[in-house]
């Protein structure tokens, strides 16, 4: 018996027969999606998963006493056991779901940085950030003077650590919000360097893992964060649902987010009291079929296994990069060391948007533009990009016809 | 697999391409009496458009300076070129007709006066196949109303 070794690369052509969209032809052509890091497809179980609770065992949950109510509420709980085992979390009540990462970011911002923070505190975030980490702690420092820093990034397109610390050094930092994976450059963040020095300045650290959590298996405990966002429809499931993950002490310190059924042990109209994390943070009807939908693109994603995944997007990106390197007159922004299935370039002579647009007429769906990700494009002395992002169902002939069509992109516009 | 975008020819016509690669009236006038800037917030194209007027009011020359695609580079040459010499309300009026051009493909109920201006316009007609890409077309002329009517920003959201 051969314990040595196990398959590493994925089936790829296996895995396209579970996305049914990867048969449709657009524009005559045959769809080559690379704007998997936008949205990603979704597999054939999340569509039927969501479509049999719809049709055999639907009710609103944790309300009513009946058949229904209690089945879709097993099936709402169980995706909150299968995101806690996905992140390794201890407890399944540190998951709470939010619509999406945005969300989570905000509800950290109101509720930790305006319930937890003090003023004349400072929160970090970094050069590489999605809007969606920048302006809710914008808002939160013209509220209640907390301040803002931005750690810088290299040309390189990594975390500059000398001017990460140095901006810890004075003490005064309660956070460091950072994204784990750039969805421009691809590049990962040194998690674990960024949360042994942050703890060591007495600061708590929160992952925007949208990117990084479709490409590499996360474990919360080993990296030894404090809170950690993540969203659903990235990882092949439906939109509308997303995670925040904090460590429970820390979640029952926070005030509640937004306020309404769900989220109450009891209400008279002098005063309320709050349920236990995480319904405290869950108030209103939740997305009870995105949840169920949530759990079963976790179970796929499972049942391929992160190592697969890895080794898959790995060896996409070295090809990605060779490629497009040798595409003349095209330049890929970022030249990280440790870097997930992103690459964003710019194309001599054309501006991004032409670029998608002819890359479409051939089928290529890419993204073109800041990728909500302005002051990191301007960084790099640009306004926007193309992005080609990658997934599981991605093959290397993609990106050869990528490159290829890139070719003919030149000399369309020479 | 291997053709040419040669249906994309419609959009991409040497007049655009040859606009977009080499703008004449990309500069800032050495004077000028209204200007506005326009950005696409959803893309990050930015436009800045400059405007003379000649004693009888008459647009006397117009200049501009853009950071976006093809599209937007060329239309905004091209707006250049046909805005010269006409009234403020002739020029708005060029506007809606052309912004109607873009949209549809075509303005059947355009003023046949406009018809000269709006053939050199023409090219620009295939953007309306692309409907993320019309407002590419259409930015300079929101910066050049909006500097018309004194604001300083236009956005063509």
């Amino acid at each position: 018996m051969n314990v040595t070794t196990r398959p590493a690369m994925l089936d790829v052509a296996r895995i396209r027969e579970d996305f049914p969209i990867l048969a449709q032809k657009v524009r005559g052509k045959p769809l080559v999606f690379l704007d998997s890091a936008a949205s990603a497809q979704k597999p054939r179980v999340v569509i039927e998963a969501m479509r049999q609770a719809m049709e055999t065992q639907y009710a609103n949950v944790h309300r009513g006493l009946h058949w229904m109510s209690e089945r879709t509420t097993e099936a709402w709980e169980a995706a909150r056991d299968a995101v806690a085992a996905l992140i390794n979390a201890r407890d399944r009540h540190e998951v709470v779901f939010t619509r999406n990462v945005t969300e989570s970011l905000n509800l950290m911002a109101y509720s930790y940085g305006r319930g937890v923070l003090k003023p004349g505190q400072a929160v970090v975030i970094s050069g590489m950030e999605h809007h969606s980490n920048i302006v809710p702690w914008q808002l939160l420092r013209d509220e209640r003077g907390i301040e803002l820093r931005v750690a810088p990034i290299t040309d390189a397109g990594e975390l500059d650590m000398h001017g990460f610390e140095a901006l810890l050094a004075d003490g005064r930092v309660g956070l460091v919000s950072m994204t784990h994976m750039s969805n421009v450059l691809g590049t990962y963040t040194p998690a674990e360097r960024i949360v042994r020095m942050a703890h060591a300045h007495g600061a708590r650290v929160l992952f925007d893992g949208a990117q990084a959590v479709v490409h590499r298996r996360v474990d919360v405990q080993a990296l030894d964060c404090d809170f950690y966002a993540f969203t659903g429809h990235k990882l092949y499931g439906p939109t509308g649902i997303g995670v925040l993950w904090g460590r429970r002490e820390l979640l029952d310190a926070m005030p509640p987010f937004l306020g309404g059924g769900e989220m109450i042990s009891s209400v008279s109209f002098e005063r309320s009291t709050w349920a236990e994390v995480p319904h405290k943070f869950e108030a209103g009807t939740p997305p009870i079929l995105e949840g169920i939908g949530l759990k079963a693109a976790i179970d796929y994603v499972q049942s391929i296994g992160y190592d697969a995944i890895a080794a898959h997007e790995l060896s996409l990106i070295d090809h990605a990069l060779t490629r497009l390197d040798a595409v003349e007159g095209v330049h890929v922004l970022g030249r990280a060391q440790d870097r997930g299935g992103v690459v964003s370039f710019t194309v001599d002579r054309a501006h991004a948007h032409d670029v998608a647009t002819l890359l479409d007429r051939s089928g290529i769906a890419v993204r073109a533009g800041h990728h909500c990700a302005e002051p990191l494009v301007h960084r790099f002395g640009l306004d926007s990009t193309a992005r080609a992002s990658f997934a599981i169902y991605t093959t290397h002939e993609e990106i050869d016809y990528l490159a290829d069509t890139l070719t003919r992109v030149r000399e369309f516009f020479k | 697999m291997n053709d040419s975008f040669d249906d994309l020819r419609d959009l991409y016509q040497e007049v655009i391409l040859d606009h977009g690669r080499r703008p004449r009236h990309a500069r800032k006038p050495e004077s000028f009496d209204a200007s506005a800037k326009g950005d696409n917030p959803m893309c990050g194209d930015r436009i800045e458009v400059w405007v003379k007027y000649a004693p009888d009011g008459t647009i006397a020359d117009t200049g501009f300076q853009a950071r976006g695609c093809a599209i937007s580079v060329a239309s905004a040459d091209l707006m250049a070129e046909t805005v010269v010499g006409r009234s403020k309300a002739d020029a708005r009026a060029l506007f809606d007709a052309f912004r109607e051009m873009a949209r549809t493909g075509s303005c059947p109920h355009c003023d046949a006066a406009l018809a000269e201006p709006m053939e050199r316009l023409e090219p620009l007609a295939g953007v309306h196949e692309y409907p993320s890409r019309v407002k590419c077309a259409t930015l300079a002329w929101h910066a050049l109303v909006a500097a018309m009517e004194g604001n300083r920003e236009a956005s063509s959201e």
